[in-house]
């Protein structure tokens, strides 16, 4: 039997303080994945009046399976990796909220974070690492579809369309690696690519190959997912042609690349056309005493290394505006 | 055979070290026709040997019918923790909490001990204020990261307000009852059997749902 422990989700949280509502903070980390949790260390060591409102422990990164590319580490898994930053953000008496998200900010020179419990946070500065989460198609039946058909999780929900007819919408890496987990199961997958060709690494494309159940739609796009109770097909056009036809499917994957969590943040913040918070090379945003880091902003690559580096930087920004405010 | 190898088994000791008061898992099972039972069965016994606050009870859903009944088991394997003073906690877990559940299990063994993060006072308002009978059922698959937090929240709320009994129900165990209820991604969480929502949602989704229940 496969058995993922988290052991650090259960390391004592003896340091983690409750945030109090009286209290104006120095600075508030919105987001618990590698630049928000590397912005906390930093601010603690600065001697700041720090808490962290975290969603996710470890966001992204506590869903990748194996990490080759973060240094220190020739392989490490993302639950392993998740589990250390956290232990060296418990050495410090941080004020820690896990499972709440940030609603608004009111913005002033003490600026207000509310939450979705309705509770609020003080502070003189916040640094906004709320990362990225899964793109939706936006179509028709997508939403009223969800658990009923229409699925993100490949590794959570393939086992359900054991015998079935499904598509999956994508063809980049996760798109790729969604097909190969739904080949071993289901009797056919129909694997829909807006493109001519497949952006995916070399290796995976190879992979799925080995499946004889996998037909490629290339230069179509998904228009509708069509079902009332479930997912009983998906409409699909062609780019270039627009005709459109359907597809008689039980379940799609839709596997789309990312949004940034900025939601939040809209009309207080510059943000860029994908909705990416716009940062300076110091992580500060278009309002003062508000930074940014990680995949939330408009700096290119997205990598867990460099979110770590960018949360530094934001966290360093953020002591160096509190002097100046003193 | 040993479920867990010697860094987890040491890993699982460290953690339960944490726990306050005594535990009980009593185990449900029925020899025949239970595929799954017997390594849940060792998986109970070998946690239970990692601590000894940890107690067993171990009953036959067929042979000791009035002890099923007493706690509402209808399916095997089961699994119920009772607290230190030897209470029913209202959470069960149906199948065996093996790949990303054993995250979920042993968050129930802490904070069934005692060993709670408080919650916000406006949501611990909400959850007292519940005053009928909710019975919560988290459908989840083995290899779903973000199942365990689905099922850690339902069973919270169960410790926290005797009126809620909170199920994880592991789907590859039971097959019919993922058909039953419709499920084709998770968590699904199914609420006095009618109504529904996927995904790891807050404790306040699973609050708004209730209250309207």
């Amino acid at each position: 039997m496969e058995i993922n422990l988290s052991a650090g989700l259960f390391t004592p949280e003896k340091n983690f303080l409750q945030f109090d509502e009286s209290t104006v903070y120095d600075t508030v980390i919105v987001g618990g994945g590698p630049a928000g949790l590397t912005a906390a260390v930093y601010c603690m060591r600065k001697g700041l009046a720090a808490g962290i409102i975290i969603k996710d422990m470890g966001g992204q990164v506590a869903e990748t399976a194996g990490i080759e590319n973060y240094l220190g580490f020739r392989y490490v898994n993302g639950a392993e990796l998740v589990d250390k930053f956290r232990e060296q953000v418990l050495q410090f008496g941080i004020a820690f909220r896990e499972g709440a998200t940030v609603t608004s900010i009111q913005d002033g020179s003490v600026k207000r974070l509310v939450l979705d419990d309705g509770t609020s946070v003080s502070t003189r500065t916040v640094i906004i690492a709320s990362g990225k989460s899964w793109r939706r198609l936006g179509v028709k039946g997508e939403r009223e579809l969800t658990g009923r058909g229409v699925a993100y999780c490949s590794t959570c929900d393939a086992p359900f369309f054991a015998g079935k007819d499904v598509a999956v919408v994508g063809g980049g890496n996760s798109g790729i690696e969604s097909a190969i987990d739904l080949a071993k199961v289901a009797s056919r997958v129909v694997l829909v690519q807006n493109l001519d060709s497949l952006t995916a690494d070399r290796i995976l494309v190879d992979r799925l190959g080995e499946y004889g159940n996998v037909e490629i739609i290339y230069g179509h796009g998904v228009t509708e997912i069509l079902g009332e109770e479930r997912v009983r097909g998906v409409s699909i056009r062609s780019v270039g042609t627009g005709e459109t036809r359907n597809l008689e499917v039980q379940g799609i994957f839709i596997e789309i690349g990312l949004v940034p969590n900025s939601g939040f943040v809209k009309g207080l913040l510059e943000m860029n056309e994908s909705g990416e918070i716009v940062v300076d090379s110091a992580c500060a945003t278009s309002r003062p005493g508000i930074f940014a880091a990680g995949d939330v902003t408009s700096v290119p690559f997205k990598q867990i290394i460099i979110a770590g580096g960018e949360g530094a930087k934001a966290a360093l920004s953020a002591a160096e505006y509190i002097l100046t405010q003193k | 055979m040993a479920l867990f190898d010697d860094t987890v088994r040491n890993q699982l000791k460290t953690i339960l070290a944490r726990m306050g008061d005594p535990v009980t898992m009593v185990f449900f099972s029925q020899e025949i026709e239970c595929f799954t039972c017997r390594d849940t069965r060792s998986f109970i016994e070998e946690i239970a040997s990692l601590n000894e606050k940890l107690k067993v009870q171990t009953y036959n859903l067929v042979t000791d019918k009035e002890k099923a009944a007493q706690h509402d088991i209808d399916k095997v394997p089961a699994i119920l923790l009772l607290d230190g003073k030897g209470g029913d906690t209202g959470i069960r877990f149906y199948g065996i909490p093996g790949g990303y559940e054993i995250n979920s299990f042993l968050n129930a063994l802490l904070e069934t001990s005692g060993k709670r993060e408080p919650l916000p006072k406006a949501v611990a308002e909400r959850i007292a204020a519940i005053d009928r009978d909710v019975h919560i059922q988290v459908f989840v698959s083995l290899g779903c990261p973000y199942c365990p937090n689905a099922v850690s929240t339902a069973h919270r709320l169960a410790l926290e307000n005797g009126k809620i009994r909170a199920d994880m129900v592991e789907t590859a165990t039971f097959p019919h009852l993922a058909v039953k209820y419709n499920v084709s991604g998770v968590p699904k969480v199914v609420m006095n059997e009618k109504h529904d929502f996927t995904g790891a949602q807050p404790i306040t989704t699973f609050l708004d749902v209730m209250e309207k229940l």
